[in-house]
């Protein structure tokens, strides 16, 4: 166990209690023992390391809803060691792993794999999202039962959607016996087939083939009329248009179990990135038109979309120096999950608690995690925030093995200045290991 | 005999590395283009061909996907020109190899030409491409995004029949989605102030078509109505069948241009298609053999004076340094 951890001068800041004051915090035993104002220099059992915080934000470890590695099959993209400290530098302490790896995490002994070589990392928390069916396959349903008894936190097809109704149907039914969290890739395969970005006028004028918005909110509106069905535990992934998040605030309205993500990409950018046939701006679902980004950020504003994901998804040079449309979708955003979703809150789209609670303990509720909140005897997940230093997002700035980030030469405001887990310091900015 | 306007004298119209699309080209610079074109049209009737603007400069034909008419009206503009001319077939080499887009152009790059012809399947790939070499690049049609050397030769084409450009009503038939010969023409007609519509099956038009600047039309008929160019595509084989029209029956019953929906359209309207064509598709045999109306023949004579004047332009700050 680690040595008991002390940070004092610093500004508390937890979405999940309202809490928001000057104070300090001590950990002890990988725990939060105290915290607040009258938390002093006094409370440090002996060997205590002291932090001073000199006025900064102290805020709850991110937790990511969905994020890929390579390991096993890719690992030349990249490692649970590169991913976990792109991960922390970002602010991360808890992810969700996506389980579209190859092998896939299909079966309890992948979801064993996922734990050991996260212990073995030693820097982020790693949660396996493990798959729905079998290979992925869409065919036959995976061990729901046996890989959430496992440690699997939530099912998924990755990258693929669960494209058969009967299938999709099943899962949601049967998922409910265990109350596990089905999450879909929200688009229609057959509409989207042959598409490499979003369709519209920049498609149209590149000669690219568009993938319409309709594909999003049909695979959306079908799935919530399964939810009803069945009563399962629905979560969509990265919403990316207005349509589909008009579906799911009408649906949460009408009681159903449904939450849902986007991305800071799909918040900041759009197709107009394609631009120059720019792979790194190629991604699934496809930056789409200013009109949907505006209404996704709507959506995240009002609590229709309850969280954002990094959607990290590393690709190595040779999988993006290639023409569009042969090009590999996705982009990385482990370390830019933070600073970028930030700048909505510099732009005054949002509140800054009200952000971060998107960040932190709501996507924790999601997936059933004891993470995301500063409380007495809650997990020492912590970030020291310093909101006023900027930094520029360049490829030796980045701690993936891959550098296919859209937000290449950005400078926000926002960094991390150093990250505990279990009450360990796992980064520090001035020693970023 | 050497055309008038070859002299180089004080600054270049035309002064760009590659001639990768026609989006962004201003319409000084195709006009200049097309008036250099005219110059070699002349030099290409005359028995007496051959000139030697770039003798000793070696041009690459490089054609990831196979197009004979293409391929051989670029060999010549180069041969004419006196360029050594080299053709390659990538399809059919180091794709097959695993070998990347980029380490094609890098390992061509390392044999010093001084053009490079290049076509692609894929949209954006010889743009792609051109960033990796120091040569000049031509685009011989990437993907669906452009062709813009067709386009030049059907803007000489309308001009030495029509005289003009400014002012026309041009309609575009067929499969304009997947067309990168109609993205160019688009662009060209536009920027030369011709008004364009284009007239296909809904399923053949891209989303959001209106935004290209264009007037889209459903019904043949109306879409010809008072057009002074007719310019038809070219319907490829795989999309005749079922997924994006019915068949090539129904197709060129709504869309085959035919001598009775051509009545629609100025009585001295031109009749252009890119090659090759398919009759009985697209565009009936008797229309398309019509020589008051079709000018498909003369595309392909503007095409080789189209080429050489690009080929010319693009070269001549390297002639420059001698």
């Amino acid at each position: 166990m680690s040595r008991p951890v002390l940070v004092l001068n610093a500004r508390l800041l937890d979405p999940a209690s309202g809490l928001d004051c000057r104070g300090g915090l001590l950990a002890v035993g990988g725990r939060i023992a105290e915290l607040g104002p009258q938390v002093t220099g006094a409370l440090a059992p002996p060997g205590t390391e002291l932090v001073d915080a000199r006025g900064l934000y102290l805020i709850p470890g991110l937790v990511d809803l969905r994020a890929g590695f390579g390991e096993p099959g890719a690992e030349h993209k990249e490692r649970f060691e590169s991913g976990c400290l792109a991960a922390v530098a970002g602010g991360v302490t808890s992810l969700a792993l996506l389980p579209d790896t190859d092998p896939p995490i299909d079966d309890p002994a992948m979801v064993e794999f996922v734990a050991r070589r996260a212990r073995q990392a030693k820097l982020a928390k790693v949660h396996p999202q493990a798959a729905v069916t079998r290979r992925l396959e869409g065919r036959e349903l995976a061990e729901l039962g046996l890989l959430k008894a496992a440690g699997a936190v939530a099912f998924t097809d990755g990258f693929r959607a669960l494209a058969d109704a009967r299938m999709m149907r099943r899962a949601l039914a049967y998922a409910s016996m265990f109350d596990a969290l089905i999450v879909q890739h929200p688009e229609e395969p057959s509409l989207a087939q042959g598409g490499v970005m979003n369709e519209g006028p920049v498609a149209s004028r590149l000669g690219l083939a568009g993938i319409p918005a309709a594909a999003e909110v049909i695979m959306v509106e079908r799935d919530l009329r399964l939810l009803e069905l069945t009563g399962g535990r629905l979560h969509v992934a990265h919403v990316s248009t207005a349509a589909a998040v008009a579906a799911i605030r009408a649906a949460k309205a009408r009681g159903l179990r449904v939450t849902c993500d986007t991305t800071p990409h799909h918040l900041l950018l759009t197709e107009a990135e394609v631009e120059g046939y720019r792979t790194f701006a190629k991604v699934s679902p496809p930056l789409r038109s200013e009109a949907d980004r505006e209404a996704v950020i709507a959506g995240l504003v009002d609590g229709t979309i309850d969280a954002i994901a990094s959607d990290h998804c590393p690709q190595d040079q040779d999988s993006k120096r290639l023409p569009f449309a042969q090009a590999a979708f996705g982009v990385i955003g482990l370390q830019t999950l933070l600073a970028a979703s930030l700048s909505l809150v510099f732009a005054g789209r949002i509140g800054l608690v009200e952000l971060l609670r998107r960040l932190t303990v709501q996507p924790a509720t999601i997936l059933g995690l004891e993470a995301g909140r500063l409380a007495r005897g809650a997990p020492a997940d912590l970030v020291l925030l310093d909101l006023d230093a900027s930094w520029t997002v360049t490829e030796k700035s980045l701690f993936s093995l891959a550098k296919n980030t859209p937000f290449e030469g950005r400078t926000f405001r926002g960094k991390v200045v150093r990250t505990f887990v279990d009450g360990r310091t796992v980064y520090s900015a001035e020693d970023p290991g | 005999m050497i055309p008038s306007t070859m002299g180089f004298a004080g600054k270049p119209v035309f002064a760009r590395q590659h001639l990768l699309g026609i989006e962004g080209l201003e319409a000084a610079e195709i006009e200049h283009l097309l008036d250099l074109a005219d110059g070699f049209v002349e030099l290409n009737r005359q028995s007496e061909k051959k000139l030697q603007l770039l003798r000793g400069r070696t041009l690459i034909n490089l054609f990831f996907e196979p197009s004979t008419r293409t391929q051989t009206s670029f060999e010549l503009a180069g041969k004419r020109l006196g360029a050594d001319v080299v053709n390659m077939a990538v399809a059919r080499s180091s794709v097959v190899k695993g070998e990347t887009l980029i380490d094609t152009a890098m390992t061509l790059n390392a044999m010093h030409p001084d053009l490079l012809v290049v076509r692609h399947p894929d949209s954006g790939a010889v743009a792609l491409l051109a960033r990796h070499v120091r040569c000049a690049v031509v685009n011989a049609g990437d993907g669906a995004h452009e062709h813009p050397t067709q386009a030049l030769l059907d803007a000489l084409t309308i001009r030495r029949r029509k005289g003009r450009i400014a002012g026309l009503t041009v309609a575009i038939c067929g499969d304009i989605l997947h067309s990168r010969v109609a993205r160019s023409n688009i662009l060209l007609l536009r920027t030369m102030g011709a008004k364009v519509r284009v007239v296909a099956p809904p399923t053949l038009l891209p989303a959001a078509v209106e935004s290209l600047g264009v007037e889209a039309l459903t019904d043949m008929r109306r879409g010809l109505e008072g057009a002074d160019v007719v310019m038809m595509l070219r319907l490829q084989s795989e999309r005749m069948q079922g997924s994006l029209v019915p068949s090539i029956r129904e197709y060129f019953h709504f869309f085959g241009l035919t001598h009775d929906k051509l009545r629609a359209a100025e009585p001295d309207a031109m009749i252009m298609h890119p090659g090759p064509m398919n009759r009985g598709v697209e565009i009936d045999g008797p229309v398309a053999d019509d020589i008051n109306r079709s000018a498909i023949l003369d595309q392909v004579e503007m095409g080789v004076a189209v080429r050489m004047a690009v080929l010319d332009a693009l070269t001549r700050p390297l002639r420059a340094q001698g």
